[in-house]
């Protein structure tokens, strides 16, 4: 009981409060990262554990000749070749230092054998699996935006926005509505370099009063400048542009991501962060103590 | 003359030029040092850490044949040791009243500590020891080793390390307070007081999903996620996969847990091994069916998809952190019909769930999961706790959103402007408990020039449109 129980109770609770304090007591920093390189040894030489898991299990399949040996047989060739070369070093050129002594060479070498597994054998694996991905993206994608009803209607909806703001077609389908660089392409060439200037503060939020064009203030405009600066304000701040403009995909796109995306994602984000204290918590505390296993 | 003879002569010529360029470049300009050098102890650390500032030097602009004359700032510096020694090399250990830096210092003969380039005014200097105490100096670099005289400190400063970091102080603060609500929630329900927890449909399914797969003769697959038992959400994992596996037990399913790790291999066998235990059913348990695939990513992903579509399971779960190969676990296991309830605290992977698994378990449910399915007070008592921090993260939102919005509408009260800061700087940021002196001095000057536009203007005055 003591062994099964009380210490690893002890153990989490101790470690647990350690990694807290690291967070708030810099003297304490070392003890934190003397805590995470003991689980990193734990977890190497658990490894272990786990080969030898692969091993029995693999080999037991061949010998039953359960369904899908042959895939068991392909990994343990894969698993020994892989373990064979890396450990041995196998066609790996030793360090000059060393000349003689095949041990001094690198583990990962590029040209070696084991480098050439990882390059040309794992890597395009690992990135044909990735790939897959984009199919089950489009599958996926195709069963959720059916338009069962009101709130999968509206997913598809915003889906359907966001997709298309993303891309080209999105900006090109609503090309007619106004954006700063139209309205600044109707005036004269001679005004435009001003207009351009005056609206692009306006829309950064900039009021009239502040706006500033070449070292001169509002305040000090005149004639021609003057007027045009109130021109432009009143229609690139006027609720009518504002519409218009808000309205181009690529715009529209940028408000679900910035405003109910974002909303949306902070909510589960504190909730998580909510939980994640509530979790380590309990296991601190010992109240939950699942994961320990059976006290027998 | 031959070819060699040609080639040697050529080397000559512009080893003589590069030589006339840097002689004429010396010649030319004298760098003139950086002004207002200052240190400080950075804050909040283990005594680690230097900040030595300076402003530019006036040479920052000046040209030569075109190309600017002052490349960067070279740091030096000088060491007392006062506390544990330091070992550096180049370093001169000496008293603390004896450290300086002399008029004909050798730049030559000694190596600077750091070196930035142009226009940066800044320099941290991270291989300082607590309790030993330094004199810097700065002299700006131009090229081909060139240096201007040297600017020094005003005064040889001590690194300290801090006790507390105050910076983190809130954070501590409303961490506390979370946890005591649960704490004491977890009292009261020991304590024999009614907690009430509202249905959760995922974890509800539970239960239908492992009768689905005892009815159809197939297997439950139980996937915990991708990362070690230091992860908080491989954990939660381990604690939802007991009470699936004490349903299993009782409905006599088999249950099968490919890991990732083999420290979630020899976990989830213990747990799993407990619950069966606890239902009576020691011989039901076997231990080859929670198996170690590969540490790999998508090794993983291959192995767990290929006993998906080899043994197809009727139930898959999913609990715990997941990457990119959420989507492709719960797609293929849509492909041969199971039932599939997922619960993860990784956001980007929750949508891809949402849309391929029958239930969700959205962050704070995933974490609620164990609590709920155990039926254990203690637990439950932590949901209420964790309710009452959502109460009090929405209440510190909305007043956050409120004092925000209120500092811009109304520029010129001091109190929401300061509240503003306050909240920005100290509670959200690394201020500690008081606020900036110099943002307040800003804040002041701010709403003094703010008031003083608002009394020059003309009454009933517009923008002229």
């Amino acid at each position: 009981m003591i062994a099964k129980r009380t210490i690893p109770l002890f153990i989490a609770a101790l470690v647990g409060v350690l990694m807290i304090a690291t967070y708030f007591v810099p003297y304490t920093e070392k003890w934190g990262a003397d805590a995470m390189e003991m689980f990193i040894i734990l977890a190497a030489a658990a490894m272990v554990l786990g080969a030898g898991n692969l091993l029995l299990l693999n080999l037991s399949k061949i010998s039953n000749r359960q369904p899908g040996w042959g895939y068991a047989g392909i990994t343990l060739t894969a698993f020994f070749v892989t373990l064979i070369i890396g450990l041995f070093k196998i066609g790996a050129m030793p360090t000059s230092s060393a000349a003689t002594n095949a041990w001094t060479a690198p583990v990962v070498q590029e040209g070696s054998p084991f480098w050439w597994i990882y390059k040309y054998g794992l890597v395009p694996l690992t990135a044909t699996m990735f790939a897959m991905l984009a199919f089950y993206i489009a599958s996926a994608a195709f069963r959720a935006f059916r338009a069962k009803n009101v709130e999968a209607t509206l997913l598809l909806g915003t889906a359907f926005i966001v997709l298309l703001g993303q891309v080209y077609a999105g900006v090109w389908l609503t090309d007619f509505l106004p954006t700063l660089e139209s309205y600044v392409a109707g005036f004269p060439a001679a005004s435009q370099e001003f207009v351009l200037a005056v609206g692009m503060q306006v829309k950064a939020g900039v009021p009239l009063t502040d706006v500033v064009v070449g070292g001169v203030a509002y305040a000090n405009m005149v004639g021609e400048h003057h007027a045009l600066a109130i021109e432009t304000n009143n229609y690139i701040g006027g609720w009518w542009y504002q519409l218009l403009n808000g309205l181009r995909l690529e715009n529209l796109t940028q408000v679900i991501l910035d405003v109910p995306q974002k909303a949306g994602n902070r909510a589960i984000m504190i909730g998580i962060a909510l939980g994640i204290v509530s979790t380590s918590l309990k296991v601190i505390l010992g109240v939950d103590r699942s994961y320990l296993g059976s006290a027998d | 003359m031959g070819m060699t003879g040609m080639k040697y002569a050529v080397g000559l010529l512009l080893a003589a030029v590069l030589a006339w360029t840097t002689q004429s470049f010396a010649a030319d300009i004298t760098l003139a040092p950086p002004t207002d050098v200052s240190v400080e102890d950075v804050p909040d650390d283990i005594g680690t850490q230097m900040l030595v500032m300076w402003s530019t030097s006036p040479s920052e602009a000046a040209l030569v044949a075109g190309k600017r004359a002052l490349a960067g700032y070279a740091i030096f510096r000088r060491v007392a040791e006062t506390g544990d020694g330091l070992e550096s090399i180049g370093e001169q250990a000496t008293g603390a009243s004896e450290i300086g830096f002399p008029a004909n210092f050798d730049f030559q003969a000694e190596q600077p500590i750091g070196s930035v380039s142009y226009g940066r005014t800044r320099f941290v200097d991270e291989n300082v020891e607590a309790g030993s105490t330094y004199l810097y100096a700065v002299a700006a670099t131009g090229p081909g080793d060139t240096f201007s005289p040297l600017a020094v400190a005003g005064f040889a400063v001590t690194a300290q390390m801090e006790y507390f970091n105050v910076g983190k102080l809130w954070f501590l603060i409303i961490m506390l307070m979370i946890s005591l609500v649960i704490i004491g929630f977890v009292w009261y329900a020991k304590q024999g007081g009614e907690i009430k927890v509202r249905p959760i449909a995922g974890l509800e399914a539970v239960s239908e999903a492992v009768g689905r797969a005892t009815e159809m003769g197939k297997p439950v697959l139980f996937v915990p996620g991708i990362l070690d038992i230091n992860d908080i959400q491989t954990v939660a994992g381990i604690t939802v996969l007991a009470n699936v596996a004490k349903t299993a037990a009782q409905y006599d399913a088999q249950l099968k847990v490919p890991t990732a790790r083999s420290l979630v291999m020899t976990t989830a066998r213990e747990t799993v091994e407990a619950a069966y235990l606890g239902e009576g059913r020691p011989d039901a348990y076997n231990e080859d069916n929670i198996y170690y695939l590969t540490d790999e990513q998508f090794g993983y992903t291959a192995g767990v998809q290929g006993v998906m579509v080899r043994e197809e399971p009727a139930a898959c779960f999913y609990m715990g952190a997941f990457y990119a190969e959420s989507l492709i676990l719960a797609e293929t296991a849509n492909s041969i019909g199971a039932i599939q309830v997922a619960g993860t605290a990784m956001p980007s992977q929750l949508p891809f769930f949402v849309a391929a698994c029958d239930y969700t378990l959205i962050g704070e449910e995933f974490f609620a999961a164990s609590a709920y399915l155990s039926n254990d007070p203690e637990q439950l008592g932590s949901l209420k706790g964790q309710d009452i921090g959502k109460i009090i993260a929405a209440a510190l939102l909305v007043l956050g959103c409120l004092i925000a919005t209120l500092a811009v509408t109304l520029d010129t009260w001091r109190g929401w402007q300061i509240a503003e800061l306050y909240i920005k700087d100290n509670i959200l940021g690394t201020e500690g408990l008081v606020p900036n002196e110099e943002k307040v001095k800003i804040i002041d000057a701010n709403i003094a020039v703010e008031l003083e536009s608002l009394a020059q203007q003309p009454h009933g005055g517009g923008d002229g449109s």
